[in-house]
């Protein structure tokens, strides 16, 4: 059975992401409170911002702090950008993929989002915080080993490695633009010694500290940092290596699998690619860290919606 | 209370179990076969309570980690719910199955050559051994299968007979499932289930294996195809993720290695059927569909319908797809119609019926819905048109209010009902929280009917958990056991 339903195409792409996605809140929020212990708090702002959810969270809550933040991203069902929703949402579409999944990856799923719904508020307590995004973390790692080792390659394999990496790809310029949106109000830290440290909870965030600290040699520099995650070569959550990922990905579907269209797609993703490989830190500093980080982000986005529109909306 | 001769007595964990007055299915008394009963008898005495549970709740924990679950309509906050598994398995001996399979495959049969004689001459309504108004007036009745010529002649290709058995040990067809019959899924995933967690209990009792019921119904499928010239494309219909038997559409989709679609994948164009793939339009030859008929084709059925495919029934029509079951096979399950199936199979086949009815009272005749009335609080009495037990008495059981209340709405509209007396249903030994006890059960074994009939050697055992309870439908609570025929 070579074919692939359209709409099992889309729930694939989309099991993929809410997973990474999860994984990536977790990662977020583990910083986060890394931040949060030296900055009375103020940081969890940070947290709302790069995900825009500011209307949602404000109308829940009237401040973001250890306790809100926490909560909401974690364990509030009726935030759809939360862990829980995440999951569940995970958990739906491989319902409706259940005929192609292996049953360890189904039974995963079903064990996680059963723990999940099982938590109480007390889990998100400062205390906790960390513990539980190391779960979280290692759930969604443990779904990605036995998919990884059990999920049968074909189209589907392929899609679900799509999905993978465009959320990877977003929520590492998300991770990114943390450090944008937590300075922005205190310029005079830069290069400081509380500076250097939150830069290296960022990379340990996103599991780059060790690999970053060989490759750039003794100085951790916020350009070094950013450099890293955007452009490393080997960096498995790099922007570059997840672009790079996908522009394979979408060759093997058109021709492995003779899957026509998608021409658009691999032109956006080219210049995605171009924009990534030619230009050094250096220049995209100076224009604005941020914005193009922004840029990115919305380039992922049309990237996306190619793909679903030609291979998971055919008539 | 006493038992009556042979029946063996326990002395671990069967020591305290006494049938009563109903036909046991282990420890009751047979003509052949009797050996096998026993040596399990020994084998279930001989077993630890407390390990027993403790595996149980091994399985009950692997049950929900797969999902395995059943959705109850009434339970609104359950949406996710498992059949409840009872690990001491109901046995089948092998002269037993032979007459049973002989049974089945007769009655399956005569409700193929009874449809295909509905839908072309019908000849059994002019020769009046039905009623032309129960049949051709009946709600399950499409005017638009008239004259169609279905391949093989097989209108239900799955067909799950209900069957219970009496106190004395007699089967009898308490229903028959003739448009899309559920609960296939259980057979194999209880068998699955005692294989890994109970081996040690099926060890050398030569139980015939289930496992082949997904190469079963794709073979039949195939056979019921088109002939395009190349391997038949065969998917499964399913109404999508929130229906009660998704996890069985998919157990199914999987077993016989096809796609497992919804409407919305489905297109026809030219009185073609194409499913949308992520390289275009794929054709389409054999649908198994577990949708309802009304559900099937806007253009055709509910023109609301969501679930179904546009343009559906006249590719269908031109013999361009084939679909499984067929639609309008409703007619032939109908419980009021159940009443004429000895009849039907005699005319036929010109033999008895193998397995014999329940005595069977139909209200929408004077006769029937007087003795019903009369007697109301010694009968069962169903509506027609209902499944799962829905919107049913069981006199012995009501309280006068009940019945009075019952009684009024049985005379408000008497053809929607018919009566049958009160079957003591046989029981079988069941882990209960006060140990093992007679809980009553019934059969659904499976027909696949292509170029022929097939039965699988097995069958859904549904047993009332509740201590007395003789309603075993799981949207009533009720659970399941592995079911082994023996070799």
């Amino acid at each position: 059975m070579s074919e692939l339903l359209s709409r099992n195409a889309d729930c694939i792409i989309w099991l993929a992401r809410y997973m990474e996605r999860a994984e990536n809140l977790a990662r977020i929020l583990g910083v986060a409170e890394t931040f949060s212990r030296d900055q009375a708090g103020r940081n969890w702002l940070a947290v709302v911002q790069i995900n825009a959810d500011e209307e949602r969270f404000f109308a829940r809550h009237r401040v973001a702090d250890a306790h809100t933040v926490p909560h909401f991203y974690i364990l509030d069902a009726d935030n759809p950008n939360s862990v829980i929703s995440s999951v569940r949402a995970a958990r739906e579409n491989a319902r409706s993929l259940r005929p192609l999944l292996s049953t360890e990856m189904w039974r995963q799923l079903n064990r996680m989002s059963r723990w999940m719904g099982g938590l109480s508020a007390n889990a998100v307590s400062q205390a906790n915080l960390s513990a539980l995004c190391t779960e979280i973390k290692e759930a969604c790692q443990l779904h990605l080993g036995i998919t990884e080792g059990t999920f049968y390659r074909d189209q589907a394999h392929y899609f679900y490695w799509l999905g993978k990496n465009i959320e990877r790809a977003d929520q590492t310029t998300r991770l990114l633009d943390i450090k944008y949106h937590t300075l922005l109000p205190r310029v005079e830290d830069v290069g400081s010694p509380l500076d250097t440290s939150h830069w290296g909870a960022l990379l340990r965030a996103a599991a780059g500290y060790q690999a970053a600290r060989r490759v750039l040699g003794g100085t951790i520099t916020p350009k070094s940092v950013a450099a890293f995650l955007l452009f490393s070569d080997s960096f498995p959550r790099s922007v570059i290596l997840c672009v790079r990922q996908m522009d394979w990905l979408l060759a093997q579907l058109r021709s492995r699998y003779h899957l026509r269209g998608g021409s658009r797609a691999m032109e956006l993703l080219d210049e995605l690619r171009a924009a990534l490989s030619d230009q050094t830190i250096d220049h995209v500093v100076d224009h604005g860290l941020h914005e193009f980080i922004d840029w990115v982000q919305s380039q992922l986005i049309l990237i996306f919606s190619e793909i679903r529109e030609t291979f998971c909306q055919s008539r | 209370m006493e038992q009556s001769q042979g029946t063996p007595q326990g002395g671990g964990l069967m020591a305290r179990y006494r049938r009563g007055e109903f036909f046991c299915e282990l420890t009751s008394p047979r003509a052949a076969g009797q050996e096998a009963l026993q040596a399990l008898f020994s084998r279930l005495d001989g077993l630890d309570e407390e390990t027993l549970r403790r595996r149980i709740a091994a399985a009950e924990e692997e049950l929900y980690d797969l999902g395995i679950t059943f959705t109850v309509y009434s339970d609104k906050d359950a949406i996710d719910r498992i059949l409840p598994f009872d690990v001491l398995p109901r046995v089948i001996t092998a002269p037993e199955w032979s007459v049973l399979e002989a049974g089945i495959i007769q009655r399956v049969t005569a409700i193929n050559l009874f449809l295909d004689d509905l839908y072309h001459d019908q000849r059994i309504v002019a020769d009046k051994v039905v009623p032309a108004d129960l049949v051709l007036g009946n709600a399950n009745y499409h005017a638009f299968m008239k004259g169609l010529k279905v391949p093989c002649g097989a209108y239900s290709h799955v067909c799950g007979i209900d069957l219970i058995r009496d106190q004395e040990g007699l089967f009898r067809v308490l229903e028959d499932n003739a448009r899309t019959p559920s609960g296939v899924s259980y057979v194999v995933e209880n068998r699955n289930l005692m294989l890994q967690c109970f081996p040690d209990l099926m060890e050398g009792f030569g139980v015939r294996s289930v496992d082949n019921y997904g190469l079963m119904l794709r073979q039949a499928l195939e056979e019921i195809a088109p002939d395009t010239g190349s391997e038949p494309k065969v998917v499964l219909l399913s109404p999508g993720i929130f229906n009660s038997a998704y996890f069985e559409h998919v157990f199914l989709a999987r077993e016989m290695g096809v796609p497992l679609v919804e409407g919305r994948d489905l297109v026809v164009e030219d009185d073609r059927v194409f499913m949308l793939t992520t390289a275009g339009r794929s054709p389409v030859d054999c649908i198994y569909r577990r949708i309802d008929d009304a559900f099937l084709d806007p253009k055709v059925f509910r023109p609301d319908s969501m679930l179904g495919v546009p343009g559906l029934m006249e590719a269908y029509r031109k013999g361009a797809v084939s679909i499984a079951n067929a639609p309008g096979t409703g007619v032939a399950d109908d419980k009021a119609v159940y009443a004429y199936m000895p009849r039907i199979v005699k005319y036929y086949l010109g033999e008895d019926a193998i397995l014999p009815n329940v005595e069977t009272f139909i209200c929408r005749e004077a006769e029937g819905l007087k003795y019903t009335l009369d007697n109301l609080d010694q009968l069962v009495v169903k509506p027609v048109g209902e499944s799962g037990g829905y919107g049913m008495i069981l006199g012995p059981k009501a309280t006068r209010a009940e019945l009075d209340e019952f009684r009024a709405k049985l005379k408000a509209d008497p053809a929607n009902y018919i009566s049958q007396p009160m079957i003591g249903l046989s029981v079988c030994p069941t882990l209960t929280a006060k140990g093992v006890e007679p809980r009553h059960v019934d059969l659904r074994p499976f027909a696949v009917t292509g170029a022929k009939t097939r039965v699988l050697a097995g069958g859904l055992t549904r047993v009332a958990m509740k201590e007395g309870s003789l309603v075993v439908n799981s949207s009533q609570g009720g659970g399941s056991k592995d079911t082994w025929v023996l070799e």
